[in-house]
């Protein structure tokens, strides 16, 4: 492995992009309409291009990465404020890769797919779409992927910190300024409720610094340092429940949840993806990365009501989803009901468990980043997002309806597509250890049929509704951004094990910490042997 | 005879030994690739490949069936105990302990199921060519059609309970998308998503089986799991064998999950006959079958598959009576004759092979019904109802000959197949003993009657009588493309069960897998004779009901029992009353709790943290901007602070 600093070099790449936009003229009374957009082309041409440059970087780190190699590779680590122990410090493990690397190839297919959202069309029909900076509305993009690659790649937690609150702004103003319906109120609800939780984060993080000086030796805010220290178990449970409560807000978890369905209806599908597909995944990378690894007697003893939270939001967001009128809205819910899923598969606390909800945050940022944006090709043509106002469209459009359908099988973990992987090993992991949580964590698979397969069939079949009777097959442009991702959604169900083997490694690292083995007995060749007298 | 006392009788099925794949074994990947390529390319390939896709899907599934031969072929050169060979294809799922993969296991049961399935698979995709020739999306259809082929083959010669979900899985979504594939037909896609939420209540029974099998075994493959079952109690087997059987209801339309066959015949006839009558449908069996190292040692699980088998074979058959639809009377029948096989199999080793066999003859002559009535519809302007059938022997006699050689081969006629499958299963559940098993083989036999009833009744209705057609309607035989598939499907129902059974053929062949059955009594046995009798006594009736008698246009309105078989016997009645209502309201309750409950005791809080709830009713009127910059200029200063008051 080069010394090259991959991982910096791939995370600052999106904030020189959001410079370059920057220069880019903005709006002037001297400019002509034509010019106008010939200048807003142009500033989503360069977002464009850094963001696939910053994908080739991330292509680049996930090959160069040796799954057996030490805990965090292209790491760096410079001081920053020396006077508190704060580090510059990056470098990733086999969940942050697999996490950067979704980040990166979410963001191109996003900007695609964005590229008309910032002049507002997607608003209900008859409201004048407001005029808004659609350079503006780039820059915040490319700014806040380096703010996800960051947030990912981190190994101080004080850097860690900032990048998680500072992740807050540009989407603030992405649901705020950019967004429909009630967008100042989402935008607000969202900010509130991450603001409470990093605040708690906050305490703790500092108190972690706190108890980490002892004599002579200074604090620190490295991660891997602090994962050696010697709490008591209340302390630990203190801390747990600071970090714990800021990324079951993020993530979110039942019932911290309400304040997504609003946001992620608030937003552009694009803005949606972002948030849902890796914004929220921060909550649950947390909670693996540093819940669990610096506070493991915590975390041992908060997993029983965790687990119920988890089942309960699995169970309780699915149902809502079903009842849901809007489209956006529903996909908001099921993405609760995945959070669940996930966050049970981290708690379960199996090999299976961790993996599987580990893949399942890749996945899911594919699955539902298809299925939101998708949704946002129909809502742009009908200008509703009403379930209702839809009938009818596989007959006008049956490319956008077929890939429709196959983000929505992804979305109930049909096998072949990447979600059953990742499901199945939650599900599984979760069995070896905690069979009633399992088994009722199961049950969603009923419920997920549900609430897709009734959107499908009020959206798409039934006769041609007058109003859909034009709406028009997907572009090219928007065949370009959702291709990929449905690639990726059928590649990575067929052959999962490149990923999972970066992953592995990992996960095993953090269960030798928190001091878990699988709870599966001896593998059946050697029974064999014994057992098979007929 | 308990379970205990059968397995003394019988020689153990994991006497066989599974061996590494040779030769030519290892194209059996072509298998699935065959089908797989063909439905990337049909439903990728979009409008470009209308003028040919049917013929691609044509060439695909008979691809695949010239592989299934050869791996036959050369399977029968081993001798029995080396029939059961292992191809690794590739390291699926690698996850510590669960190691899966995608595997594929040729063995004598495995290979039965694949010659099933692209045989008659072949011959309905031959006949689909002219029964979709107006429809303008007929290559979509064959890459449906493939696409079914590749799940259904992947369901049954995976060597783990995982890839065999993902074939389980995957023959749902081809039901779903083939049921609905007229989907501008609401009554289509209503029926296509019922039909794939119900399969999904059974799958939940499957995935729990295959995470108790992990949880109890540590794997997931056929040869881990069977290995280690010897060593599992006796409640974890019979947990196990009873979430295979709620797999199975599902996906083979026995009770309780039964409603969603009949509405799935909305699909188009073929998919009826191949999906929903000779292969998808027969899947929960082979689970069963597949899973008898686990019920030899659950005799409770196998009694409960028994019964189930036996109350849907009458539930079915009752069912059959009443419909007027000629593909629901015969949905009917399909729930009723996988009844037999659940029965059969649900009596264990005695029963397995049986199971099989009935499977198999039923394949043949189920889906010769189907394609009779299929092209009845197609030359009759899409008619279904046989009240407006009758008299359509001398104008449609190849259909009339196929159609009557596979109605004499489900009623059980001699020398016709279904005497040689269906008598057996009597006489196995007779032979069962004691007070469950005089039960269980007076509802087979019993069956067996009805069967004759509702056949017979068909039969008359559409074939003989007065010309009750509508007068768009001009019946006529069907091209060639058509009919011989239907000649070859009723070869079959008349030479199948026969070839299968005399001299136990099919028994020694699956020996190996499932054991050895005491030998039977051959087949000419009083209880046989007793089942003609009922049979002949069920056709009489029917044709003094339907054939003496004018068969009216409109349906009378019947006995009390007659109106509930016409209602499915209240199935979606119960459905809709106990789960579906109940669920729409918690839907709406959660959805409004959600909004008004949670939400509004967080925005309470938040209210309140914020000092005065003034102050929340502002961010809810519209000073809402400068609140969140009033808040991000505070957090931004926080923050700022922290990094700079040391700099």
């Amino acid at each position: 492995m080069s010394n090259f600093p991959w991982l910096t070099v791939t995370g600052a790449v999106p904030l020189v992009g959001a410079l370059a936009i920057a220069l880019v003229p903005g709006r002037s009374a001297a400019a002509d309409e034509a010019g106008q957009r010939a200048r807003d082309r142009l500033a989503k041409q360069i977002a464009l291009v850094f963001s696939l440059i910053t994908l080739a970087l991330s292509l680049v780190m996930a090959v160069e990465f040796k799954p057996g190699g030490p805990r965090f590779q292209f790491a760096q680590t410079y001081q920053w404020i020396p006077q508190f122990g704060v580090h510059y410090a990056v470098g990733v493990d086999g969940i942050a890769l697999v996490l950067i690397v979704m980040t990166t190839i979410l963001m191109p297919v996003v900007l695609l797919a964005s590229w008309n959202d910032a002049e507002g069309l997607a608003g209900p029909a008859g409201e004048t779409p407001p005029r808004r900076s659609v350079k503006t509305y780039f820059i915040l993009m490319m700014v806040l992927e380096t703010m996800m690659i960051g947030v990912f790649g981190a190994t101080d937690v004080f850097l860690f910190y900032v990048f998680f609150e500072a992740m807050l702004i540009p989407m603030y103003f992405m649901i705020g300024s950019y967004g429909v319906g009630k967008r100042q109120y989402a935008a607000v609800k969202f900010l509130l409720y991450s603001l409470l939780g990093g605040l708690l984060m906050l305490v703790a993080v500092i108190a972690l610094y706190v108890y980490s000086a002892s004599g002579n030796r200074p604090g620190t805010f490295l991660f891997l340092p602090l994962t050696h220290l010697a709490l008591s178990a209340t302390v630990q449970k203190w801390l747990f429940l600071g970090f714990f409560i800021a990324f079951a807000i993020k993530a979110p978890l039942w019932p911290f949840h309400t304040w997504l369905p609003d946001a992620a209806t608030a937003a552009q599908p694009g803005a949606a993806v972002l948030l849902v597909g890796v914004l929220d995944k921060v909550g649950t990378f947390g909670m693996l990365r540093y819940c669990l690894e610096l506070f493991p007697a915590g975390a041992h003893y908060f997993t029983p009501v965790i687990l119920v939270l988890a089942v309960a939001g699995i169970l309780y967001a699915a149902i809502v989803a079903i009842g849901q009128k809007d489209m956006k809205r529903l996909i908001a819910y099921t993405s609760v009901s995945h959070f669940g899923l996930i966050i049970l598969g981290v708690f379960a606390m199996t090999s299976q468990g961790q993996v599987g909800a580990t893949l399942y945050m890749v996945n899911h940022g594919f699955a539902t980043g298809a299925l939101f944006l998708i949704a946002g090709f129909l809502i742009v043509r009908r200008r509703s997002s009403q379930i209702a106002d839809f009938g009818g469209v596989q007959k006008v459009a049956p490319v956008l309806a077929g890939l429709f359908l196959i983000s929505g099988l992804a979305g109930l973990a049909l096998p072949g597509l990447s979600t059953f992987v990742s499901e199945f090993l939650v599900l599984i992991g979760t069995f070896t250890r905690y069979e009633v949580a399992a088994i009722f964590a199961t049950l969603g698979i009923i419920l997920a049929a549900i609430y897709i397969l009734w959107m499908y069939q009020r959206t798409m079949t039934g006769p041609v509704r007058d109003e859909v009777a034009a709406m028009p097959d997907l572009r090219a442009r928007e065949l370009w951004a959702v291709g990929p991702l449905i690639a990726l959604i059928i590649v990575l169900g067929v052959y999962p094990r490149p990923v999972i083997n970066i992953i592995n490694p990992a996960v095993h690292q953090t269960l030798v910490h928190v001091r878990s083995t699988d709870p599966v007995p001896p593998h059946p060749a050697s029974a064999l042997k014994n057992g098979s007298n007929p | 005879m308990t379970g205990s006392l059968a397995a003394t009788l019988v020689r153990p099925a994991m006497a066989l030994t599974t061996l590494p794949a040779v030769g030519a074994q290892h194209a059996a990947w072509l298998l699935l690739a065959f089908p797989a390529f063909g439905a990337i390319v049909l439903l990728l390939g979009g409008k470009r490949t209308n003028a040919w896709g049917h013929l691609l899907g044509v060439a695909m599934a008979l691809g695949a069936f010239v592989v299934g031969v050869l791996a036959f072929v050369q399977m029968l050169g081993y001798p029995a105990s080396q029939r059961s060979r292992d191809l690794h294809l590739y390291s699926w799922i690698p996850v510590a302990h669960f190691q899966v993969s995608i595997g594929l296991l040729l063995d004598p049961l495995s290979i039965c199921f694949v010659l099933l399935i692209t045989g008659v698979g072949s011959l309905i995709h031959i006949y689909a060519i002219g029964y979709m020739s107006h429809d303008p999306e007929r290559r979509r259809f064959f890459g449906y059609l493939n696409l079914f082929i590749t799940a259904m083959l992947l369901l049954v010669l995976s060597d783990n309970y995982v890839g065999l979900y993902a074939g389980w899985e995957g023959v749902g979504l081809a039901s779903y998308l083939l049921i609905g594939f007229w989907q501008y037909k609401p009554s289509a896609a209503v029926a296509a998503k019922k039909a794939f939420i119900a399969n999904r209540v059974g799958d939940v029974g499957l995935s729990l089986a295959i995470m108790a099998m992990f949880a109890t075994f540590g794997s997931v493959s056929f040869t881990g799991v069977f290995g280690a079952v010897g060593g599992a109690s006796h409640g974890v087997t019979t947990a196990i064998g009873l979430l295979l059987l709620l797999g199975a209801t599902g996906k083979s339309a026995q009770l309780p999950l039964q409603s969603w066959l009949l509405d799935a015949m909305e699909g188009p006839t073929p998919v009826s006959a191949l999906i929903h009558a000779a292969t998808m449908v027969t899947a929960g069996v082979y689970l069963i079958v597949r899973s008898a190292p686990i019920f030899n040692l659950a005799p409770d699980a196998r009694l409960a598959v028994a019964i189930v088998g036996a109350v849907t074979l009458l539930f079915g058959a009752i069912i059959g009576c009443a419909k007027d639809d000629i593909k629901k009377a015969l949905a009917g029948s399909t729930m009723s004759q996988i009844g037999y096989m659940m029965l059969a199999a649900g009596l264990g080793p005695i029963g397995y092979a049986l199971a099989i066999a009935h499977l198999l003859a039923h394949g043949f002559f189920k889906a010769g019904l189907f394609l009779g009535a299929g092209s009845i519809k197609h030359s009759m302007n899409d008619e279904v109802d046989m009240r407006r059938f009758g008299g359509l022997a001398t104008v449609m006699k190849i259909t009339f000959v196929t159609f009557g050689f596979a109605y004499l081969a489900i009623i059980g006629i001699p020398p016709f197949s279904g005497f040689f499958t269906k008598d057996p299963i009597i006489d196995a559940a007779y032979s069962r003993g004691g007070v469950s098993g005089a039960l269980l083989g007076t509802a087979a036999l019993l069956g067996a009657g009805i069967t004759a009833f509702y056949m017979t009744r068909i039969m008359l209705m559409t074939f003989t009588g007065k010309r009750r057609w509508e007068d768009a309607a001009h019946p006529h035989e069907v091209g060639p493309v058509m009919t011989s598939p239907m000649i070859i499907l009723a070869i079959g129902s008349l030479g199948a069960g026969g070839f299968l059974m005399i001299s136990n053929r099919l028994i020694n062949f699956l020996a190996p897998v499932v054991g050895t059955p005491p030998l039977s009594h051959g087949f000419f046995t009083p209880l046989s004779f007793l089942s003609l009798a009922l049979v002949v006594v069920g056709g009489a009736l029917a044709w003094a009901m339907y054939g003496r008698r004018e068969v009216p246009v409109t349906a009378p309105h019947g006995n009390p029992i007659t109106v509930a078989a016409r209602k499915d016997l209240y199935g979606d009645a119960f459905n809709e009353s106990v789960l579906m209502r109940p669920g729409q309201w918690l839907a709406r309750l959660s959805v409004f709790f959600d909004n008004r409950g949670v939400d509004g005791l967080v925005n309470t809080l938040a209210a309140t943290l914020g000092g005065t709830s003034g102050r929340m009713r502002k961010v809810q009127t519209g000073f809402v901007r400068s609140y969140a910059l009033s808040m991000l200029v505070g957090a931004v200063l926080l923050i700022g602070a922290l990094l700079l008051v040391r700099l």
